[in-house]
C-alpha cells in the first residue's frame, strides 16, 4: 500500500477533534476589587472616565458592530465638546455641557463580542477589571445582551444595551443595572398587526419560520398573538436552526400548508437567506385562498436588508429608527454622522449613540458615576429630541417606551441606503404593555448593585 | 407524496453543492493524501469571484445630478457604470445581469492559479507531516482566506442575483399532473443541478478518457511505481489540486444566486462535505458524488414538518447520524476500497 493510505480513520478523526476543541472558555475570575473608597466599582480616578464599548467586531454581525462603534466614537466626540454636538442640541435634558461627563473627559475601550455569549462576557469582564470601565454598552444579539447584562449586574456596573430586540432583555431576564433603549418583540407585533390587517385583510393564514433561539421565540409569540387578535390564523410555526443557510426545505412546504402569508422571524444572515429563498421559490407571485401571497419580516435592519437586495421590495417589517425621519433629533444625528462617515447611520448606530448620551446625562443629573445613582436618574426618566419622539425609561423594567416605526421595503430605491420607507409611526400608547404582561412574565429586576 | 417529491427536488441542488465540494476534497485526498480543510474556503473564494466580477462590471464614475438630493441635502452623486459608456446602457445592463454566468469563465483560471499556488506554496511542505499538522495548516489557511475576504468585502452577505431570465420558479406539480402551485422549484436551482451534472461528468471523462487522467489514476493507485516509470507524478498531482480548486470555485460561483455569499459560507459547507466524503468512502470519486446527492436529499426530507413532528430535531443531526451508522457498519464508506481508512 502506498504512503497515502497509511492513515487510519481514527487518526483523522482524532486530529479533527483536536482542531475543533480549540475554543475553550476562559476561567471565571471576577473579583470585587477596585471599589476604592468611593462606595462603587471603578470610580474614575484622575480627569478621565472610561466607557466600555462591547460590540461584535468579528463574526457575522461585524458590519453592524462597526456601525455601532462609529456611533460610540461620535458620541464620545460630542460629549467631549468636539464636532457639531449632534443630538446634544436637540435633547430635552440640558445637563450635558460638552465638557465630558461630570467634568471628566470621556475615554473608551472596546471589546469584541464575536456575537457569542462567552466571548462577550470575557471581553466585558476584561474591560471592567483591566481597563476600569464604569459602564458597558453594546451588543448586536439578545443572547449576548442578556449574558452581559447579568455579568454587569453581578459586577456592579451599568449596562446600556445596544441592539437587542428579545422581550427577555427587559422581560424575564431584566436586571436593575441594565437599561434598554431599543424596542422589543412585543412592540413589533403590536405595531405591525394593525398595519398588516389594513394592508392584507383580517382573514389570513400565517406560516411562521422562526430562528431557534431566545429572540426567535419571543418574536414569533408576539407576532402570533397580535395577528391572531386581529383575526388571522396561524397554520404552522416551524423552528429553523440558527446555523441554517439554505432554507429551501423549510420554504417549499409553505404553499402546501394552505398558508397565504409567511412570517420570517429571522435576523441577520438568516433573514437574508430565508427571504432570498422565499422569493426564489416564487412565493410572492402566487395566489393562495384567492389572495396574493405575502411575506413579513418582523424586525428589519437596513444593514442586513442590503444583503437581500431587491427581494425586500414591498415587504413589511418594523424598525426602531430610520435615518429618513424628519424630526430635529434625527436630522441632527444624521447630519453629524453623515458628515463624519459619508453615509447615513443604521438603527444600531442610533440606539448606541442615544444610550451613551442617556448614560452621560444621567450621570450629570445624578452628580455621580455610582451605578445606583445612575439607576435612580434613569428610572422613570422622560425625554425627547432623540429621534423617537417623547420617550419614557420605565422604572419597572428599564425599557424605553416610544413610537415604533412600521416600514416597508422600498419599490424604487434611489441609493444603496434608501431601502426602507416608513409606512407608519405607531404611537407609543399602542405598543405599551403592563410590566407583568404574560409575554414579559417572570424575572425580577432586583436592586441596583454598585459593586461595593 | 407531493411533499416527498418536493423535498427530493430540494435535495438535488443541495446535493449538487455537496457533491461538487466533496468531489474536489476526495480528489485531493486520493492524489496527494492531504485532508484539505481549506476546501470550503475555495468554494467561498469561487463565490467571491462572481461578486468581484459583478463589482467590476458595475464599476462607476460619478455624475453630479443637481436635480436630486442625497441624504444630507447636497446634490446627489449618481453612479454611472463605465460599461454603459462602452456598450451603451441596454447592452451594459444585459452584461451586468449575466455577471454570474460570465464569472465562470473568469473563475476557472483564477481558481486553478489559486489552487496551484496553495499546493506549491504551502501544502507541498506538509506531505510528510502527520495528518494533524495538515489539518491544522489547512484549517489555518481557511481562516486566513476568510479574514482576507472579510477585510475587503465586509461581513454581511452580498446579493448576487441570477440573470432575470432565470428568476421565478417552475411548476413541477402542474407538469407532473399534481395540483398547481404545490411542487414548485426555482429555475436557477435547476440550472445549478444541470451545471453540477456537467462538471461532474467532465471531471470523470477527463480522468477516464485522457492520457493525463490515466496517469493520475495510476498515480492514485500506486504513486511509487508511476514515479519509478519516470513520470513526474508530483506535477500532475499539483495540477489535480488546481483542478479540484476550480471545481470547488465553480460550485461557489453558481451558488451565489441561491444564497447571498458571505465570508463564512465555506465553513458552512466544509464540515458537511467531510461527512459526505466519509460516507461516500475516502478517496472514492463516485462515492463522493453519490453520497453528496443522497445526503442532500436525506437532509431535505428530515426537515419536513411531518418528519419533525415524529422526531423533533432530526433535521439537525440526520447527516451525522448517517455518518455514524456508516462508520460503524462499513468504515470504508459506501464506495470506499477495502483497506482505506480501516484499521
Amino acid at each position: 500500500m502506498s504512503e497515502r493510505n497509511d492513515i487510519t480513520r481514527r487518526r483523522v478523526m482524532k486530529s479533527g477533534a483536536a482542531a475543533a476543541a480549540a475554543a475553550a472558555s476562559t476561567p471565571y475570575f471576577f473579583t470585587r476589587a477596585f471599589a476604592d473608597g468611593h462606595g462603587y466599582l471603578n470610580a474614575p480616578k484622575g480627569d478621565t472616565v472610561t466607557l466600555g464599548f462591547n460590540v461584535p467586531q468579528s463574526g457575522p454581525y461585524a458590519d453592524e458592530g462597526a456601525d455601532e462603534l462609529r456611533a460610540y466614537e461620535l458620541a464620545v466626540e460630542h460629549l467631549n465638546g468636539g464636532g457639531d454636538g449632534g443630538m446634544m442640541s436637540t435633547f430635552s435634558s440640558k445637563a450635558l455641557k460638552g465638557n465630558g461627563i461630570l467634568g471628566k473627559k470621556v475615554a473608551y475601550v472596546t471589546g469584541d463580542t464575536q456575537t457569542k455569549s462567552d466571548a462577550a462576557r470575557a471581553s466585558a469582564r476584561s474591560m471592567i477589571e483591566k481597563d476600569g470601565a464604569v459602564m458597558i454598552t453594546g451588543g448586536s444579539s439578545s443572547g449576548v445582551a442578556v449574558a452581559v447584562q447579568a455579568l454587569c449586574q453581578e459586577a456592579g456596573i451599568i449596562f446600556m444595551a445596544g441592539l437587542t430586540h428579545s422581550n427577555d432583555t427587559t422581560g424575564k431576564d431584566k436586571k436593575a443595572n441594565g437599561f434598554r433603549h431599543f424596542f422589543n418583540s412585543y412592540m413589533s407585533g403590536a405595531a405591525l398587526a394593525p398595519v398588516l390587517a389594513k394592508a392584507y385583510g383580517k382573514e389570513r393564514k400565517a406560516y411562521h419560520l422562526t430562528a431557534d433561539y431566545n429572540w426567535g421565540y419571543t418574536t414569533e409569540q408576539a407576532v402570533k398573538e397580535s395577528t391572531e387578535a386581529m383575526g388571522w390564523e396561524t397554520v404552522a410555526a416551524v423552528k429553523t436552526p440558527l446555523t441554517q443557510t439554505d432554507f429551501s426545505s423549510y420554504i417549499a412546504p409553505v404553499l402546501q400548508s394552505g398558508a397565504d402569508t409567511l412570517v420570517l422571524n429571522h435576523y441577520g444572515g438568516n433573514m437574508v437567506n430565508s427571504l432570498t429563498n422565499a422569493v426564489q421559490f416564487g412565493l410572492r407571485d402566487k395566489q393562495v385562498n384567492g389572495k396574493d401571497f405575502q411575506i413579513i419580516v418582523p424586525l428589519y435592519s437596513r444593514l442586513m436588508a442590503k444583503g437581500a437586495g431587491a427581494n425586500v421590495k414591498g415587504i413589511f417589517g418594523s424598525t426602531n429608527w430610520h435615518w429618513s425621519l424628519q424630526d430635529e433629533g434625527s436630522k441632527a444625528f444624521v447630519k453629524s454622522f453623515g458628515t463624519k462617515y459619508g453615509f447615513p447611520p443604521s438603527q444600531a448606530a442610533h440606539t448606541c449613540y442615544v444610550q451613551t448620551m442617556l448614560y452621560a446625562d444621567a450621570a450629570e443629573r445624578a452628580g455621580t458615576f455610582n451605578p445606583c445613582g445612575i439607576v435612580e436618574a434613569l428610572e422613570g426618566f422622560e425625554f425627547d429630541g432623540m429621534g423617537n419622539g417623547k420617550t419614557l425609561y420605565r422604572a419597572e423594567d428599564h425599557q424605553c417606551f416610544k413610537d415604533v416605526l412600521v416600514v416597508k421595503g422600498k419599490e424604487n430605491p434611489t441609493s444603496e441606503f434608501d431601502l426602507l420607507e416608513v409606512v407608519e409611526v405607531t404611537p407609543v400608547d399602542q405598543v405599551t404593555y403592563a410590566p407583568d404582561h404574560p409575554q414579559m412574565a417572570g424575572g425580577n429586576l432586583g436592586t441596583c448593585n454598585s459593586g461595593a | 407524496m407531493e411533499a416527498i417529491v418536493l423535498q427530493v427536488l430540494n435535495g438535488l441542488d443541495k446535493g449538487s453543492a455537496y457533491a461538487l465540494i466533496a468531489l474536489g476534497l476526495t480528489l485531493i485526498f486520493g492524489t496527494l493524501g492531504v485532508v484539505n480543510f481549506a476546501h470550503g474556503a475555495l468554494f467561498m473564494i469561487g463565490a467571491f469571484c462572481a461578486v468581484t466580477l459583478s463589482r467590476l462590471l458595475t464599476l462607476s464614475h460619478i455624475v453630479i445630478d443637481e436635480t436630486q438630493k442625497d441624504f444630507l441635502g447636497n446634490a446627489r452623486k449618481v453612479e454611472v457604470p463605465y460599461i454603459y459608456d462602452i456598450f451603451g446602457e441596454a447592452a451594459g445592463n444585459v452584461i451586468i445581469d449575466w455577471a454570474v454566468p460570465i464569472s465562470i469563465i473568469v473563475a476557472i483560471p483564477v481558481m486553478m492559479a489559486i489552487g496551484v499556488a496553495i499546493e506549491r506554496g504551502l501544502i507541498k511542505h506538509f506531505y510528510k507531516r502527520p495528518h494533524a499538522d495538515q489539518i491544522l495548516v489547512t484549517f489555518g489557511l481557511a481562516i486566513v482566506l476568510q479574514e482576507i475576504i472579510k477585510y475587503f468585502y465586509g461581513a454581511n452577505p452580498i446579493p448576487t442575483p441570477a440573470p432575470d431570465a432565470f428568476r421565478g420558479s417552475f411548476d413541477f406539480g402542474a407538469a407532473l399532473g399534481f395540483d398547481p402551485n404545490v411542487i414548485i422549484y426555482p429555475y436557477w436551482r435547476l440550472v445549478y443541478f444541470g451545471f453540477a451534472a456537467i462538471i461532474i461528468s467532465a471531471v470523470f471523462a477527463f480522468l477516464q478518457f485522457t492520457t493525463f487522467g490515466m496517469v493520475v489514476r495510476a498515480g492514485m493507485a500506486d504513486r511509487e511505481t508511476v514515479g519509478l516509470l519516470g513520470i513526474n507524478i508530483d506535477r500532475r498531482f499539483t495540477i489535480m489540486f488546481g483542478l479540484a480548486a476550480a471545481v470547488a470555485g465553480l460550485a461557489g460561483v453558481m451558488y451565489t444566486p441561491i444564497n447571498s455569499p458571505n465570508y463564512h459560507m465555506g465553513m458552512d459547507f466544509l464540515v458537511l462535505s467531510f461527512v459526505v466524503v466519509v460516507v461516500g468512502g475516502m478517496g472514492s470519486l463516485v462515492g463522493a458524488v453519490l453520497a453528496g446527492f443522497l445526503l442532500g436529499i436525506l437532509e431535505s426530507i428530515a426537515s419536513m414538518g411531518a418528519v419533525l413532528a415524529v422526531l423533533p430535531g432530526i433535521n439537525q443531526i440526520i447527516l451525522y447520524l448517517v455518518a455514524i451508522i456508516i462508520l460503524l457498519t462499513r468504515p470504508r464508506g459506501l464506495m470506499g476500497r477495502a483497506g482505506v481508512m480501516e484499521d
